[in-house]
C-alpha cells in the first residue's frame, strides 16, 4: 500500500512549500536550493528506474544538481534569513496537553513498526514491507500533525510555515549526511578503503598482536571518523586487517572481534563532523553558536570509552 | 594499487581544518577521488546522483518538523522549561543520566526510533536540561548555557550509539554478521551482539560520571557569580 516513493513525495511537498514561502520572501538562492532537492524527491524513483534502464543522463543531471547544491549552501545562502521568525502565539495556553502529540510520533511509530505484521488492506501490507519503521515514521509524522494542529488550535498553514522556519534554522546541515553517504560511495567505488587498508597493513609489526589490534581500533576510529560511518569503515579495515592478521595469524575470536572492532568505529563517530546527522544537525537544531559544539562536549567520552573498548577488546578476542 | 583516490581523503581533512564550508568539501572530494581514480566524467556525475538519491532516507527527519515546528510555536519548549523548574528535585545531572539510562535501554530493545535530536533533544530534553541546570545557578552564562545544550545532544548520542549494537536486528549487528558469514565464520546474531553489552555499560559509566562532574563544575562556577548577582539585586 504504502510505497517508500510516498514517503519522498510527501517530502518533497514540504520542501515544496519552503520553495513557495522562500519565493514570496524573494530569497532566491534559498528558493533554488529547497527547489533542486524538492525535484530529487519528488522524481528520484523515476530517475533511478530510468538509469536501470540504461538512461543515465537525468541520474547524470541529478550528480550536477549535487553540485549546484553544494555551490548554493557555500555561497548563496545567508545564515540569518529574516523568514526564520517564530509566529505570533495564540491566547491558548494548552500546558500538558502540548507534550501529547510531540510523544505520539516516537509512540505511534514504535507502535505501527511492531504491529506492521497485522496491518494490512487485504493482501498487501499497509506499510512497504522493507522499510517498515520509515513507513511508520511517515504515517505517525502524519496523524501527530493533525494533533499538533487541534491541540494548538492553529490553521494548517501554521503548519507548513512552522516546517519552513525549522528547515531555514537548520539549514544546508540537513543535507550534508545526504551528501557524506554519497562520499562514502565514491570513495568505495574509486577504491579508497583498500588503499587505507594495504598502507595500514604494510606499516605495522604483523608479529606483534597488540600491534595489530592497536591498528584495527585506530584505523576502525580514524576512518569513520574520515568517511563519518562505522559502517563504511568496517568492512574495509575488518577484511584488510582483523581477518588475515587478527584471526588468521593470532586466532582472534572473530565475533567479539567484529562487535567491538564496530564499537572502536562508534567513538570516532562521536569525533567527527562528518557525521553530520549526529554532530552537526543537532548544533544547528539547537541553534549552538558554533558547528563542533556537540563534538567537543563528546571528546572525553569518546577518548575514554575507546580506551576501555580496546582493553575489553585485549581481553575478550585472545580468550 | 592506485593509491591517488586517497587525493579525497585529503581534501575532507585539508576543508575541515581550513573550515571551509563541509558541503562544498565534500562534493570537492568525492570530485578529487573520482578524478584521481580515472572515472570519466559522466560516469562521476552518474555515481555522484545516484549515490546521493540512495540515501534520500536520510533526509526525511523532515517530516517531524511541522509537529515539532507548531508545538513549540504554542510554547512547548517554554512549558518543558516551566514544568522542569518545578520539580524540585531534578538536576541537571539527574535529567540527564536518567534519560541516558532510559534511551540506552530504549535501544537495546530495538526502539531507536523512540527518540532523536529532531524529534526529543530541541523540543524538550535541551529546554528541560537548561532549566535544570538554571535552578542549580539562574545567572547561566550564555557559554554554560550553550554547553548545556551541547550536552544533552551529545548524552542522546551516546545513548543510541551504544545501545543498539547490543539489539540483534539492528544494521550493524546484521552487517557484521552478513561480513564474516561471507568470509567463511557463520554465527548468530545474538552471538555478535552480546560481545556489545561490557562497553555499553563502560559508556553508561564514563558519560553518566561526566555528567555529574559537569554539574559540580557548574555549581563551583556559581558561587561567586551568585554573590554578585545577589550584590547587583539589593
Amino acid at each position: 500500500m504504502l510505497r517508500l516513493e510516498h514517503i519522498y513525495w510527501l517530502a518533497a511537498l514540504l520542501l515544496g512549500s519552503a520553495v513557495v514561502i522562500d519565493l514570496r520572501a524573494r530569497r532566491w538562492a534559498h528558493a533554488a536550493f529547497w527547489l533542486l532537492l524538492a525535484l530529487m524527491f519528488a522524481g528520484g524513483d523515476a530517475v533511478l528506474a530510468a538509469a536501470r534502464t540504461g538512461q543515465r543522463l537525468p541520474q547524470q543531471a541529478v550528480g550536477a544538481g549535487v553540485v549546484v547544491l553544494a555551490l548554493l549552501a557555500a555561497f548563496g545562502l545567508r545564515r540569518d534569513g529574516p523568514a526564520a521568525r517564530a509566529g505570533d502565539r495564540g491566547d491558548a495556553r494548552p500546558g500538558h496537553r502540548l507534550f501529547l502529540p510531540a510523544l505520539l510520533i516516537p509512540v505511534l511509530t514504535a507502535g505501527l513498526v511492531l504491529a506492521a505484521p497485522h496491518l494490512r488492506w487485504g493482501d498487501t501490507p499497509l506499510l512497504p514491507r522493507e522499510q517498515v519503521t520509515l513507513g511508520a515514521l511517515a504515517l505517525a509524522c502524519a496523524l501527530s500533525t493533525v494533533a499538533a494542529l487541534r491541540v494548538t488550535r492553529a490553521r494548517a498553514v501554521a503548519a507548513l510555515r512552522e516546517n519552513h522556519r525549522l528547515l531555514d534554522t537548520i539549514g544546508w546541515a540537513a543535507v550534508l549526511p545526504m551528501l557524506l553517504a554519497a562520499l562514502g560511495n565514491v570513495f568505495a567505488a574509486t577504491g579508497v578503503g583498500e588503499a587505507v587498508a594495504q598502507l595500514v597493513a604494510a606499516v605495522i609489526p604483523v608479529d606483534n598482536r597488540i600491534a595489530c589490534l592497536a591498528a584495527y581500533a585506530l584505523g576502525m576510529a580514524l576512518f569513520t571518523a574520515i568517511m563519518g560511518n562505522a559502517f563504511a569503515a568496517f568492512p574495509v579495515l575488518t577484511g584488510g586487517i582483523a581477518l588475515p592478521l587478527l584471526v588468521g595469524r593470532h586466532g582472534a575470536d572473530a565475533a567479539a572481534l567484529g562487535s567491538l572492532g564496530m564499537l572502536a568505529g562508534y567513538c570516532g563517530t562521536l569525533l567527527t563532523p562528518m557525521a553530520a546527522n549526529f554532530n552537526l544537525v543537532p548544533a544547528a537544531l539547537l541553534e549552538l553558536s558554533h558547528p563542533n559544539a556537540v563534538i567537543r562536549a563528546q571528546v572525553p567520552t569518546a577518548l575514554a570509552l575507546f580506551a576501555v573498548n580496546f582493553v575489553l577488546m585485549y581481553l575478550l578476542v585472545f580468550r | 594499487m592506485n593509491y591517488w583516490p586517497l587525493l579525497g581523503v585529503l581534501v575532507v581533512i585539508l576543508g575541515f581544518a581550513l573550515r571551509l564550508n563541509p558541503m562544498l568539501v565534500v562534493v570537492a572530494a568525492g570530485l578529487a577521488s573520482g578524478i584521481a581514480a580515472g572515472l570519466p566524467p559522466g560516469d562521476l556525475l552518474s555515481l555522484l546522483g545516484e549515490s546521493f538519491l540512495s540515501s534520500r532516507t536520510l533526509l526525511l527527519f523532515v517530516l517531524t518538523l511541522p509537529t515539532i515546528g507548531l508545538l513549540e510555536r504554542a510554547g512547548l519548549r517554554e512549558h518543558a522549561q516551566a514544568w522542569v523548574a518545578g520539580l524540585r528535585g531534578l538536576t541537571l545531572a539527574r535529567l540527564l543520566v536518567a534519560y541516558l539510562a532510559l534511551r540506552q535501554c530504549l535501544c537495546m530493545l530495538g526502539l531507536v526510533d523512540l527518540g532523536g535530536h529532531a524529534q526529543t533533544v530541541r523540543p524538550l530534553l535541551a529546554p528541560m536540561a537548561e532549566a535544570a541546570a538554571q535552578r542549580g545557578q539562574p545567572q547561566l552564562a550564555a557559554a554554560q548555557r550553550e554547553e548545556v545544550k551541547a550536552l544533552a545532544a551529545a548524552t542522546e548520542n551516546v545513548a543510541r550509539f551504544f545501545g543498539e549494537d547490543v539489539f540483534i536486528a539492528f544494521g550493524a549487528v546484521l552487517l557484521i554478521q552478513a561480513f564474516l558469514a561471507r568470509n567463511g565464520i557463520v554465527l548468530e546474531p545474538l552471538a555478535i551482539a552480546l560481545w556489545a553489552l561490557p562497553t555499553a555499560v563502560a559508556a553508561f559509566l564514563i558519560h553518566a560520571t561526566r555528567l555529574v562532574l559537569f554539574q559540580r563544575r557548574l555549581r563551583r562556577d556559581a558561587r561567586p557569580h551568585a554573590g554578585a548577582g545577589a550584590d547587583a539585586a539589593s
